[in-house]
């Protein structure tokens, strides 16, 4: 598809500049004419005042085309750390039934690692169809060239319509790779995936600048039809005891000169692991934190106390760990992680729009803030104007 | 040594604004920036060449020509020389053709013993342009780097981001490292390198040049398209609670309690 300007019909009005999202279109002797940036979104079409209509999409040349009708079934990648599959993975096992219910065909997991055979059944009972399987030392941890070259041939040999990765960063190293490796398209980081009921193609949702715009995506003439998905973002199946499914077991074999890194050592954190995707309760902190005489660290120790209280954990807002109040593990947002507990208390966070991106799907959302205009009112569910290290104390009394 | 380094003239995502009306991002007066994560991988790059002064960092970047201002100041933090790939031919590129334009131009470049680039840019987070560039000219790649531990003979040992920690990864070289911010802390310009800055080309290509067909080129070569773009649904807004400190508070642990959330 491609955006055209109909110079003959275009009056120069300059609607189209101000719609275009990417800067791209720039008026010229009072013509539009577009520029390099465009990525054929389509906002100006709409944007062209109806009585001059001069902007349109109109379809290309075919060429080179993959045979897309050989393409079948979803494939979900299960990333494992030390034979614990990754909570995303999941998840996307339970994304992936629902997509391959509606394509019409079966959900396969890909699964790779050395002798973590009883993770096989356990994906059976989140909802496989299938499980590929490759076990080889050489795959006991996630390895860029080891993992590449065996999914890839397994791609080949058996052509997915769809793949599906957490957004990790493992997901986010290897979904990469492959994509260029299969010569197709990746939508990183989606939130929200959709079949066209009409020609059964996968709708990638995905945030861009910041979370300030949503842009959804096609891969229409490529397969394997690739995303990366955020983690916390879709629902986990419930495991069904005893099912099964077929397995395929996937050969492997490592030349000299085909894994060119190699992991020496794996350091755990060695502060508490935040474990935010899984928290019921988060209680983040932002810049708010630093007010009169208050420090940030004490407002952190503050937001411990409630955390603690409620079984819960404690998040920061990126202007938080920028300035180096608390590590980076602990945020929160479209840079950060994106969380959905059931109640998420903002305190001191003004709500920037990339901040939101990453905790607007949170069951409950509790703000707390001095400033009475701040954007975090627009999306809270209750909104407490005040003094936060008044307020948490006195929230923590009445609790008890 | 010679050091190439990827870099992405960027809006500042922290200056953009949604028109509430029309969905559509305001760009009026929003900066442009060096890419965040870029600015760690130059830095990166030139404590390298602080240790050793012999080495040469080329900058390359793909877009259009008022990415000059950015390539500048690349130059101006210290960097030796420049590239920009700008053609009306790679317009509307997605990840998977901006990585063939990227590295055909580091071919051409070429003899390099380390790649750098930033793990992603803030305009569209995807972090796949460094991984991809690094297939397509059949090098490997660390993602997620946040620290240069050792440079030996023939590799780097690297410590590689985790979400609960690291890993320690030697990898051969040449090679693709992609930089988070906690590798380093990006230097300031300094004024006698503003002045040489200057004094150094910048060097632009385009298709040809790269020895690139159109067709390989920006959209024509885009697997992903965009179907629509629009401004996140808002929120309904919900209930302000109003009165004393313990007032409000209680009201809010007893709406809270009703709910059985806590």
């Amino acid at each position: 598809m491609a955006v055209k300007i109909n110079l003959e019909k275009c009056i120069g009005c300059g609607s189209c500049v101000k719609a275009c999202p990417f800067d791209a279109i720039t008026i010229i002797d009072k013509k539009a004419i577009i520029g390099p940036k465009c990525t054929n979104c389509g906002s100006c079409v709409d944007a062209c005042p109806a009585k001059v209509g001069a902007i349109s999409v109109v379809e290309e040349d075919k060429k080179g085309e993959v045979d897309i009708t050989l393409y079948h079934d979803v494939w979900v990648f299960m990333e494992q750390r030390d034979g614990v599959l990754a909570n995303v993975s999941v998840e996307l096992l339970g994304e992936g039934k629902r997509l391959a219910g509606e394509i019409g065909c079966k959900l396969a997991a890909v699964l790779c690692g050395d002798g973590v055979d009883n993770l096989v059944d356990e994906i059976f009972e989140y909802g496989a169809d299938k499980v590929y399987y490759a076990s080889a030392p050489e795959l006991k941890s996630y390895n860029t060239d080891a993992y590449n070259k065996t999914i890839y041939e397994a791609i080949l040999k058996y052509k997915p319509e769809v793949l599906l990765l957490g957004a990790t960063h493992v997901g986010r190293d290897l979904g990469p790779c492959l994509a260029v490796q299969c010569g197709t398209g990746l939508t990183a980081d989606c939130t929200k995936l959709d079949i066209d009921p009409e020609d059964k193609k996968l709708q990638q949702t995905r945030p861009a600048f910041g979370g300030n715009l949503m842009a959804t995506i096609l891969i229409p003439k490529h397969r394997p039809q690739m995303s990366t998905v955020r983690p916390g973002v879709m629902e986990k199946p419930v495991k069904v005891a005893g099912a099964k499914g077929e397995l395929i077991t996937l050969s492997t074999s490592f030349k000299d000169g085909d894994i060119r890194t190699k992991v020496l050592e794996i350091v755990k954190g060695l502060t508490e692991k935040v474990s935010l995707t899984d928290a019921k309760y988060i209680i983040s902190g932002g810049h708010g934190l630093q007010s009169g005489e208050h420090t940030p660290e004490e407002g952190f120790e503050l937001l411990k106390k409630l955390a603690d209280r409620l079984g819960g954990v404690v998040g920061a807002s990126r202007a938080a760990v920028d300035a180096g109040w608390i590590e980076h593990s602990h945020q929160v947002g479209q840079t950060g992680t994106t969380v959905k507990p059931t109640i998420y208390f903002a305190c001191g966070i003004s709500g920037a729009i990339q901040h939101l991106a990453g905790m607007q799907n949170s069951g409950y959302i509790v703000a707390i803030n001095k400033n009475e205009n701040a954007p975090i009112f627009d999306i809270a569910d209750y909104g407490i104007v005040g003094d936060l290290y008044k307020v948490i104390p006195e929230i923590l009394s009445v609790l008890g | 040594m010679k050091i190439i380094v990827c870099a992405k003239q960027v809006p500042d995502t922290n200056e953009v604004k949604i028109d509430p009306v029309k969905g559509t991002l305001i760009r009026d007066g929003v900066p442009s920036i060096l890419n965040p994560d870029d600015a760690n991988a130059l830095e990166a790059a030139l404590a390298l060449k602080d240790r050793y002064p012999d080495t040469t960092i080329s900058v390359v970047s793909m877009g259009p020509p008022q990415a000059n201002y950015m390539l500048r100041e690349c130059l101006a933090m210290g960097a030796d020389e420049a590239y920009l790939l700008s053609s009306r031919a790679f317009g509307g590129a997605d990840t998977c053709a901006t990585s063939t334009t990227i590295a055909a131009g580091i071919r051409k470049i070429a003899d390099y013993d380390i790649i750098f680039a930033g793990r992603q840019a803030i305009d569209g987070d995807t972090a796949q342009v460094g991984p991809q560039t690094a297939q397509r000219l059949g090098l490997p790649s660390v993602t997620y780097v946040q620290n240069i531990r050792e440079l030996k003979q023939g590799s780097v040992i690297v410590e590689r981001q985790l979400e609960d920690g690291y890993e320690v990864v030697e990898v051969q070289t040449p090679c693709v490292l992609t930089a988070v911010k906690e590798l380093n802390t990006p230097r300031y310009m300094s004024v006698e390198n503003i002045e040489e800055a200057y004094t150094k080309a910048i060097t632009t290509w385009n298709e040809v040049d790269v020895n690139l067909k159109p067709e390989d080129c920006g959209l024509k070569a885009s697997p992903t398209q965009i179907l629509r773009s629009f401004a996140p649904a808002p929120k309904g807004k919900g209930k302000l609670l109003a009165g004393s400190i313990a007032e409000v508070s209680a009201q809010l642990v007893a709406e809270l309690s009703e709910l059985h959330v806590i």
